[in-house]
């Protein structure tokens, strides 16, 4: 039973973060029907940021809550103006364009940003700096729960408790959710659209940055690649949950994460060998455009021609 | 259609304008000018960082021969290729190397994989090729002109289940090995082998893959199973980390790797969650013997960093192969594959390195005990048929009471 | 001379030319010239890459569909056609030799494993293409690169065919193969294109939903392209592992699939001659890449993507555009739909841009 408990908690835990990088997928395409495939770089230019961030300011030395909150917002920032400058050069030039050519652009962005990384910085892995004592906390058994999964679990639950509040009590996020159901007409009601579009784009980025340095408190290894596989889990997390539907982010994320778990877990007593774990998130994505193309809290889209 | 079959034929006859060439050309040259040698490796790709650490050892070596006054009177010019970890280009830079830049030797690859490739192109043209790190057997199977200075897998994972079965006495492993390298995967085959046959039981097998994050689902399962012992032959980068996740899951039995682990990144990542943990290698850099000291603080004036096992294999490499120039006083093919061959008991950093038959490198594996960001010795252990005589420079010197008081004394 | 006898002696002429070359890259030569064992590398492997490009271009660039796994097809026809030679070849050779001779009996060998390679891609693609290619939008590119790394990672899991080490494979291919079925596929590929086949492809390309309100079941006109894409690409896999002679998955990774697609997109993803010229470019920037000073040559992959968004940025359609080779397009362009325009064209113009309305033309009700 405690093993049972562990993976659970093993399973949320990243899904909260598969859950933080969805919700920039989701957001995203729900406003320009676009997959951004440099989101997932995101996450890791946020735990990049962060891990310079927390050498420059002198965090690094030791732990120090006040280094945590500060390196976590400053990437934060930083992750969001990398968004708004990407959405700014690389995507508005041509969102007027074909799908194609602005899928390409987004793969050409993701992995522009990437090899930069890796010719600048080499792909080596490096630490990212303990920021958090950490220590485990038994449950029960020999379940135990470690301090960088407390955070997680907080600091998710806090962004996304904001991200709701944005999105239906301010200003902004009404104009969010019309840019969102059509665009033209918002601006035909006056929104500025660009900006909305800017602003949609610098709180996915922010989000994702925080997952990035959150993850690296957790597992402190991080490299210029690490976000290819991760942002396309969480792809298929915002498509579970039915892409542009804000709570299905979450919801796929969980899942995906609590899936991927439990596969590595206890796969191996069915005979699934614990390197598909990365599979699985493929498999529930097969399974949904098989059965419910619309995710699992989407809604069918009228396509008006 | 018409148009598209000009186009077409437009460019085909550019492209074989422009490769043409009389056959029949002139062979390699041999004569007094710089001895040139290929290395190549993964210098822009996932794996970049075991390309350009070996890239640097070569160099450190090749700039030291220089300046003692080059092999027989010539100087060395290291002529380097990425081939971006990929099998395929591997090969294609080989054959640039051979046929463009006619060079007399090759020093590479990292990956088995890549060696393999590119090792045919070598034996077909008679340049002979010394791989740094490659531990699968296959490599030097391809033919007389592969040579490699590392252990072989085998070994390395037998080393390793002798330790923890006759040292550790333990009776239950678990090993936890990373599924896409070959490295791993040879190393796990072996230990598992010699494990059982010492009486071993192995409790529990998980595998992950390079870039996963999260280790927790599989060390919850091998927790679950009670080893003695969790055998981890995987890279530092992962290794780190896992050791960090089974510390926060009370895992109290020690890891076992291999040189995979060797890195300054390694404690960066894994930090006190490492303590206790065993691991086989060629040497310690920690080691105070005069000649690995001498070769760590060179090292880390030219790249402010300190080496790790690669840096220090490629650095041997390039060692015997201009000892193997300068024994043969040629750098023809045939000659030079027949002094290698014959290279016995060279003092390298890595160890005393005698080639066999098969062309691996025979030498004593080190098992070192990681405390406090330190390497601690514990004992050396010999291939078959090699005794205390044939140490390595890191085996006679002990270091320290603690390593004296539990291993077998070497002298 | 009636059409028939027209192809056939074009043909014959391709074989004679391609037969000539063949001995021109082997070792003899042809009349003592030849081509360095290291260029002539450079040259199969663009061949290769063209038989992947024009592939690759029949489903991304004439069906619109954005396919980024297409190094798992080639790694499906690689590998099956590899199990067949490395197991099976030898004692299907000594039977055979018996009756027709060796070299016919290699041919007929290497013939069959094509074969089973490019059926083994058809399948996989079939099984991706169903799920992703029933729905509209973009879900077809993520399937695509998951199912390419599922590809990788199962054959990694298959020990009998290498598993993490690799796999060596008996060198049947040589120019004259690569030759003929890159001929064979922009054969092939060209056909399909200007048959109805290839109209309707265009038509799901331009607008979907317009094509489907016409009566074309796009969907499976969507997955016959993608399964004779998929099987094309196993066919380069099938000469490509019988060339470099050793298989390892490492060289079926994502960056493959991504040369595949900058090779169209550099040339025009509309465009025959446009693939061609783009596999051949990306297939030799990197060897003359390596001439360049020092660590320059690590900037490959930034060059390659910073490209790649820049075309986008200026030059969608790539070179070539939508048109094949020729000196059309030094005269004065025509208003034709195929012109000059990015691959496809958004619905319409959107409200807010629109010119103003022009009132002296309105119509005044009665």
């Amino acid at each position: 039973m405690d093993t049972f408990v562990q993976q659970l908690i093993n399973g949320l835990t990243i899904g909260a973060i598969y859950a933080l990088i969805a919700l920039g997928y989701t957001m995203v395409y729900g406003i320009l029907r676009l997959i951004n495939f440099a989101h997932g770089d995101i996450y890791m230019v946020g735990a990049f940021v962060g891990y310079f961030l927390a050498f420059q300011l002198g965090f690094a030395a030791g732990p120090s809550l006040v280094g945590l909150v500060v390196v976590l917002i400053g990437s934060m920032v930083v992750a969001a103006l990398v968004g708004m400058a990407i959405e700014r050069f690389a995507y508005r030039p041509i969102r007027k364009y074909a799908r194609m050519t602005t899928l390409i652009t987004a793969i050409g962005v993701s992995l522009f940003i990437e090899n930069l990384f890796v010719a600048r910085l080499g792909a080596a892995p490096r630490a990212f700096p303990q920021l958090l004592r950490e220590q485990s906390y038994t449950l029960f058994g020999n379940a135990a729960i470690s301090k960088s999964q407390i955070l997680i679990f907080a600091v998710s639950i806090l962004l996304m408790l904001l991200l709701q509040w944005i999105i239906f009590k301010t200003k902004v996020g009404t104009a969010m959710r019309a840019v969102s159901f059509n665009l033209n007409s918002a601006k035909l009601m006056g929104i500025n659209t660009d900006a909305i579009i800017s602003v949609t784009f610098a709180l996915g980025s922010a989000l994702a940055a925080a997952g990035g340095v959150l993850t690296a408190q957790y597992n402190p290894q991080i490299d210029p690649l690490m976000g290819i596989i991760t942002g396309l889990k969480a792809f298929v997390a915002a498509v579970l949950g039915g892409i542009g539907n804000i709570p299905g982010a979450v919801l796929g994320g969980l899942l995906i994460g609590l899936a991927e778990t439990f596969v590595v877990g206890y796969g191996q007593n069915v005979g699934i060998p614990t390197t598909f774990r990365d599979a699985v998130a493929f498999a529930i994505l097969i399974l949904v455009l098989l059965f419910r193309p619309t995710g699992l809290l989407g809604s069918t889209v009228q396509e008006k021609v | 259609m018409k148009r598209i079959s000009l186009a077409l034929l437009l460019i085909t006859s550019l492209l074989f304008a422009f490769a043409c060439e009389r056959k029949g050309g002139p062979g390699v040259g041999n004569g007094s000018g710089p001895i040139v040698i290929g290395y190549y490796g993964d210098l822009s790709g996932r794996t970049s960082n075991f390309g350009q650490s070996t890239k640097e050892g070569v160099l450190m070596a090749a700039d030291e021969i220089n300046t003692a006054g080059g092999i027989n009177g010539r100087q060395v010019t290291i002529l380097s290729e990425d081939d971006e970890g990929r099998p395929e280009k591997a090969a294609t830079v080989v054959t640039k190397l051979i046929d463009q830049d006619r060079v007399v030797a090759l020093l590479g690859e990292v990956a088995s994989g890549n060696t393999l490739a590119a090792a045919p192109k070598a034996q077909a043209a008679k340049v002979p090729m010394i791989s740094p790190s490659s531990t699968n057997p296959a490599v030097t199977q391809v033919g007389d002109f592969i040579f490699r200075v590392c252990f072989i897998d085998p070994f390395q994972g037998e080393v390793m289940a002798k330790f923890a079965a006759n040292t550790l006495k333990a009776k239950k492993a678990a090993i936890m090995l990373d599924f896409n390298s070959p490295y791993s995967r040879g190393l796990t085959e072996f230990f598992e082998k010699s494990f059982t046959t010492l009486g071993g039981q192995i409790v529990n097998k998980q595998s992950y893959t390079q870039g996963d994050r999260d280790y927790k689902g599989q060390l919850t399962a091998i927790r679950s199973t009670n080893p003695d012992v969790i055998y981890v032959p995987g890279y530092y980068g992962e290794v780190g980390v896992i050791a960090k996740q089974a510390q926060q899951l009370g895992i109290k039995a020690p890891l076992l790797g291999g040189d995979g682990w060797d890195a300054t990144q390694l404690w960066e990542l894994g930090g006190d969650a490492l303590n206790g943990d065993f691991i086989s290698n060629h040497y310690s850099v920690d080691d105070p013997s005069p000649a690995i000291q001498k070769f760590v603080s060179q090292y880390q004036g030219r790249y402010s960093k300190r080496p790790d096992a690669l840096a220090a294999l490629g650095y041997d490499a390039m060692r015997v192969l201009a000892d193997g120039i300068k024994r043969a006083g040629s750098t023809e093919g045939t000659k030079l594959r027949d002094a290698i061959a014959q290279t016995q008991k060279f003092p390298g950093v890595t160890g005393l390195i005698s080639l066999d038959a098969q062309r691996n490198a025979v030498k004593p594996a080190v098992v070192l005990k990681l405390q406090d960001r330190k390497y601690i010795y514990q004992e050396t252990i010999y291939p078959e048929g090699m005794g205390p005589e044939a140490a390595a420079p890191a085996a006679t010197s002990s270091a320290g009471p603690v390593a004296a008081a539990n291993s077998p004394s070497p002298k | 001379m009636p059409i028939l006898v027209k192809r056939l002696f074009a043909a014959l002429l391709i074989v004679l030319l391609l037969i000539a070359m063949n001995q021109f890259m082997s070792d003899q030569g042809l009349f003592g010239f030849g081509v360095p064992p290291y260029y002539g590398r450079v040259i199969m492997l663009a061949g290769i890459n063209v038989i992947l490009a024009v592939s690759l271009n029949l489903i991304t660039g004439f069906t619109g569909q954005f396919s980024i796994g297409h190094a798992g097809f080639m790694a499906v026809g690689a590998y099956t056609s590899a199990y067949l030679t490395v197991y099976y070849a030898q004692v299907w050779e000594r039977s055979l030799a018996g009756l027709v001779g060796v070299t016919v009996a290699h041919a007929l060998i290497f013939l069959f494993a094509i074969l089973i390679g490019a059926i083994a891609a058809a399948v996989a693609g079939l099984i991706v293409g169903i799920p992703s290619l029933r729905l509209r939008g973009d879900y077809l590119a993520i399937v695509t690169l998951g199912f390419a790394e599922i590809i990788r990672i199962v054959i990694l899991n298959i020990d009998k065919v290498g598993g993490a080490t690799g796999f060596t494979v008996p060198g049947y291919t040589n120019f004259l193969w690569v030759g003929i079925f890159a001929v064979l596929t922009v054969v092939i590929v060209y056909n399909i294109v200007h048959s109805d086949m290839g109209r309707a492809l265009v038509a799901i390309r331009e607008d979907e939903l317009a094509a489907e309100a016409m009566g074309i079941n796009t969907t499976r006109y969507k997955v016959l392209s993608f399964v004779i894409s998929s099987a094309l690409a196993g066919m380069a896999g099938v000469l490509f592992g019988h060339y470099t002679q050793f298989l390892s998955t490492n060289d079926f990774q994502f960056i493959r699939s991504f040369e595949i697609i900058i090779m169209i997109v550099l040339g025009g993803m509309g465009s025959l001659t446009g693939a061609v010229f783009g596999a051949v470019v990306i297939t030799i920037m990197p060897e003359l890449l390596r001439r360049l000073p020092g660590d320059l040559s690590q900037y490959r992959l930034v060059v390659y993507s910073a490209m790649l968004i820049i075309i986008m940025l200026t030059r969608p359609q790539g070179l070539m555009g939508t048109r094949e080779f020729g000196l059309s397009w030094l005269k004065r362009p025509q208003r034709r739909p195929e012109g000059d325009k990015p691959v496809g064209e958004t619905k319409g113009v959107p409200i807010a841009e629109q010119s103003p309305v022009d009132r002296s033309k309105e119509v005044k009700p009665r």
